[in-house]
C-alpha cells in the first residue's frame, strides 16, 4: 500500500510542477515581450519608456471595445494599428522635437505620459475589467498533455511570442528600415551621416515597439483581464526581465522573462497571491543591487554604460 | 545671503498670519482643514526637493516612507498590546512608561504605545529602512535608480495591502490624538487632532512644523554640507575635492525619509486614520511633480507650488482630472520650464509676445 500512495502522491506533485511550468512560461513569455518593447525603444534612443505598460493595455481595451463591430482577428489587428498609432503620435507629441533632454527629463516626461495614458483609459472605459474572448473554445476548454490540462490560450500566446521574435529578428536583420535602425542604435552620430534620418528611426521605434505591446495585451487578455490600471504592474515585471537580461539585449530578454515567470508561478505555493508582485519587485531590486548588468549582460560591457 | 533667507522666513510666517487672518475675515474657515493638511504635504515635498534638487537623486518612492511613517504610527497606538504583556519589547516599553493604557469601545481593557513613542518609533523606523535601503539603492543612477525607488514604493504599497495587522484596504482608524505638549499654566494642551476645536491650533502647528522644517534645510543648503551637496551633480570633481558622494548622498536620503515620515505621523494623528491610497505609485509620483513644479534647486518654489497644488487637490478643484492634471504638470514642465514654473521670465516671454515692445 505504501510504495503505492507515495507514487500517487509523487506524480501528483510532478503533475502540479508541469501544470506551474506551463503557467511560468505563459506569463514569462508576455514579460519577455514587454520587455522587448523596453529594449526596442532604449536601443533607439537610451530611454525607458515608463508607458510601456500603458500600451499593453491600450491593445487590450482598443481590441475589445472594436470586437462589438468587427471580427475577432480584424479587432486585434485594428487595435494593434491603432496603438502603433498612439505611440507615434507620443513620440511626435513629447520626444521629438526636445534638443537634448537630460535622463531625469525623460523618466518624468514618460511617467507624465503614463498617467495620461492610464487616465485617459480610466475615463473612456472605466474601473470595470474586461476581456477578449478565448480566441478558441471558452475558459473550461482544455486539451491534455500528457497528464496536464492546458489551455488553448496558452498555445495562442507563446505562438504569438514565438512568432514576434521571430517576426522582430527578420524584420532587425533583413529588411531595410530595420537595418536602418540597427544601425541608429549602435551609433547614431555615424548612422545620421549615413542618411539614415534618425528622427524617424525613433518614431518608429515606439511605434514597433507600441505594436507588440499592444499584441501582447490582446493575447493575454483573455486569462489576465484587462483594467485601466494593469499596465502598472506589467511594466515593472517588464523592467525586471530587460534588466535581468541586460537592457538592450532581446534575446537574453526572452530567458529572463520565462525564468522571472516559473519563479512567480512557483513562488505562489510558497506565498500569499497578494505579495506575488512585490516577488518579482524584490528580484528587481536584489538584481539592480548585485549585478545591475543582468545575469546575461558581461560585465566588461557594463562598465561602458551608465548605471 | 543670511539676512535675505532670515526675511524669507519671517515672511513666510507673516503669510501664515495672514493666511489665518484672511480667513476669518472671509468667514471660510473650513479652508483650514486641507491649509493644515498641505502644509505637512509640503513638509513631505520640501524633503524630496532636497534630494532631488541638491543631491541629484529621484526618489519615485517617497509615499513609502510617509505611509511607513504614518501606518506604524498608526498601528502602534491603536493595536491592543494586551495579549503579548508578557513578551519582552512590550515589557521593555512598560518600564519606559511608554504604553497607555485606555478602554475599547466595548469597554475592554486596550494597551498601547503612547503616541510620543509611537512617532519616535514610526520615524526611526523610517530613516533605519531609508538607512538600508539607500546604501545599494543610491549606487544606482538615471532609470535605475528611479526603477529601484518605484519597486521599493510598490513593495511596500504591496505588503500594506496585504497585511491584516495594517488592516488591508480598510487601513487603519479611529487613530488617537497626538498631545504634542502638555497644558502649562493658562495655556491648553496642544493637540494634534481633526477636532473642530482644534482646528485654529492645528494650522499653527503644521505651519509651524512647516516653517521649522523649512528653515533646518536653508541652514542645510548654506553650511558646508550644502556646498558639498551642489557639487555632487558632478561626482567627478566631488570626490577630487575630497567630498565622500556615496554618504553625502544616503544623509540626504535619510533625511527627506525622515521628512516624509514625521508628516506621514503627523497627518494620520490629524486625520484619525490613514489608509493605503497613501502608499501608492501615484504619491510618489505627485510628490516628484510638485517638486518639478517647483523648480528642482529652488526650495522656496517647491514649497510654495507644493502647498498650493496640494491644497487645491484636497480641494477638489481638479474634481476627477486630479491625477491628469498631475501629469499633464509633469509634462509641460520637463517640456517647457525644466528649471520650475517660477524660473520662466513671463515678463521677457510677454515682451516678446507684443510687436514693438521692448525686448
Amino acid at each position: 500500500m505504501v510504495p503505492r500512495r507515495f507514487s500517487s502522491a509523487f506524480r501528483m506533485n510532478f503533475d502540479l510542477f508541469f501544470q506551474y511550468l506551463v503557467a511560468g512560461i505563459t506569463y514569462g513569455s508576455i514579460y519577455a515581450i514587454v520587455a522587448i518593447g523596453f529594449n526596442i525603444i532604449y536601443n533607439a534612443t537610451g530611454i525607458i519608456n515608463f508607458a510601456q505598460g500603458e500600451f499593453v493595455m491600450l491593445g487590450g481595451m482598443i481590441a475589445i471595445s472594436l470586437l462589438e463591430h468587427l471580427p475577432l482577428g480584424y479587432a486585434i489587428a485594428a487595435a494593434v494599428l491603432v496603438t502603433m498609432g498612439i505611440g507615434a503620435v507620443i513620440e511626435i507629441l513629447f520626444i521629438r522635437w526636445l534638443k537634448s533632454p537630460s535622463v531625469l527629463q525623460m523618466i518624468i516626461i514618460t511617467i507624465g505620459i503614463s498617467i495620461l495614458l492610464r487616465e485617459s483609459a480610466l475615463h473612456i472605459w472605466g474601473e470595470s475589467i474586461r476581456s477578449l474572448p478565448y480566441f478558441y473554445g471558452n475558459e473550461i476548454t482544455t486539451f491534455t498533455l500528457g497528464s496536464v490540462h492546458v489551455s488553448p490560450q496558452v498555445v495562442w500566446v507563446i505562438a504569438a511570442c514565438t512568432v514576434m521574435m521571430g517576426g522582430l529578428s527578420a524584420f532587425f536583420k533583413s529588411m531595410p528600415i530595420g537595418r536602418e535602425m540597427r544601425a541608429c542604435a549602435a551609433n547614431r552620430t555615424a548612422a545620421s551621416l549615413c542618411g539614415i534620418n534618425i528622427r524617424n528611426m525613433v518614431t518608429l521605434s515606439f511605434m514597433l515597439s507600441a505594436g507588440i505591446g499592444a499584441l501582447a495585451g490582446c493575447v493575454m487578455s483573455p486569462m489576465t483581464y484587462t483594467q485601466y490600471d494593469s499596465g502598472t504592474s506589467l511594466a515593472i515585471k517588464g523592467f525586471t526581465v530587460a534588466i535581468l537580461g541586460g537592457l538592450g539585449n532581446s534575446l537574453a530578454a526572452v530567458a529572463a522573462g520565462i525564468l522571472l515567470g516559473i519563479v512567480e508561478a512557483f513562488s505562489v505555493s510558497l506565498v500569499p497571491l497578494a505579495f506575488q508582485d512585490a516577488i518579482a519587485i524584490a528580484i528587481l531590486l536584489l538584481i539592480l543591487f548585485v549585478r545591475p548588468h543582468g545575469i546575461f549582460g558581461s560585465s566588461e560591457m557594463a562598465h561602458l554604460q551608465d548605471f | 545671503m543670511r539676512i535675505r533667507k532670515n526675511l524669507s522666513l519671517a515672511a513666510l510666517c507673516l503669510a501664515t498670519v495672514g493666511l489665518h487672518l484672511l480667513i476669518v475675515a472671509t468667514g471660510t474657515q473650513f479652508y483650514l482643514t486641507q491649509l493644515t493638511m498641505a502644509a505637512y504635504y509640503g513638509l513631505v515635498v520640501i524633503g524630496l526637493g532636497v534630494l532631488m534638487g541638491y543631491a541629484g537623486q529621484i526618489s519615485l518612492g517617497h509615499a513609502g516612507f510617509f505611509a511607513i511613517g504614518g501606518y506604524l504610527a498608526a498601528a502602534l497606538t491603536t493595536r491592543n498590546l494586551q495579549p503579548f504583556q508578557e513578551a519582552l519589547p512590550v515589557r521593555m516599553l512598560d518600564c519606559l512608561g511608554l504604553l497607555a493604557t485606555g478602554q475599547d469601545i466595548y469597554g475592554a481593557a486596550l494597551l498601547t504605545v503612547t503616541p510620543w513613542a509611537a512617532c519616535v518609533l514610526a520615524v526611526l523606523a523610517a530613516a533605519l529602512v531609508a538607512l538600508a535601503i539607500g546604501v545599494p539603492v543610491l549606487k544606482l543612477k538615471g532609470h535605475y535608480l528611479a526603477m529601484a525607488t518605484l519597486g521599493f514604493g510598490t513593495i511596500v504599497y504591496r505588503i500594506l495591502l496585504a497585511s491584516a495587522y495594517f488592516g488591508e484596504a480598510d487601513g487603519i482608524v479611529e487613530v488617537p490624538a497626538f498631545p504634542l505638549l502638555p497644558a502649562v499654566g493658562r495655556f491648553g494642551p496642544v493637540v494634534i487632532s481633526g477636532d473642530a476645536d482644534h482646528r485654529i491650533l492645528n494650522f499653527y502647528v503644521a505651519w509651524g512644523i512647516l516653517i521649522l522644517g523649512i528653515a533646518l534645510l536653508l541652514n542645510l543648503i548654506g553650511s558646508r554640507v550644502g556646498r558639498a551637496l551642489r557639487s555632487l551633480h558632478s561626482a567627478e570633481a566631488a570626490e577630487a575635492s575630497g567630498i565622500d558622494t556615496g554618504r553625502c548622498k544616503l544623509q540626504v536620503f535619510v533625511l527627506s525619509a525622515v521628512y516624509a515620515a514625521t508628516a506621514g505621523v503627523l497627518l494620520t494623528h490629524f486625520n484619525g486614520g490613514i489608509g493605503p491610497g497613501e502608499a501608492s505609485v501615484m504619491k510618489s509620483v505627485r510628490y516628484v511633480a510638485l517638486v518639478a513644479v517647483g523648480g528642482m534647486t529652488n526650495l522656496w518654489g517647491t514649497l510654495i507650488m507644493g502647498v498650493g497644488l496640494t491644497f487645491l487637490s484636497l480641494r477638489g478643484v481638479f474634481g476627477a482630472y486630479d491625477d491628469v492634471v498631475f501629469g499633464a504638470i509633469l509634462i509641460a514642465v520637463m517640456l517647457f520650464a525644466p528649471g520650475g514654473v517660477l524660473s520662466l521670465r513671463l515678463k521677457e516671454f510677454a515682451y516678446r509676445l507684443i510687436p514693438g515692445g521692448r525686448s
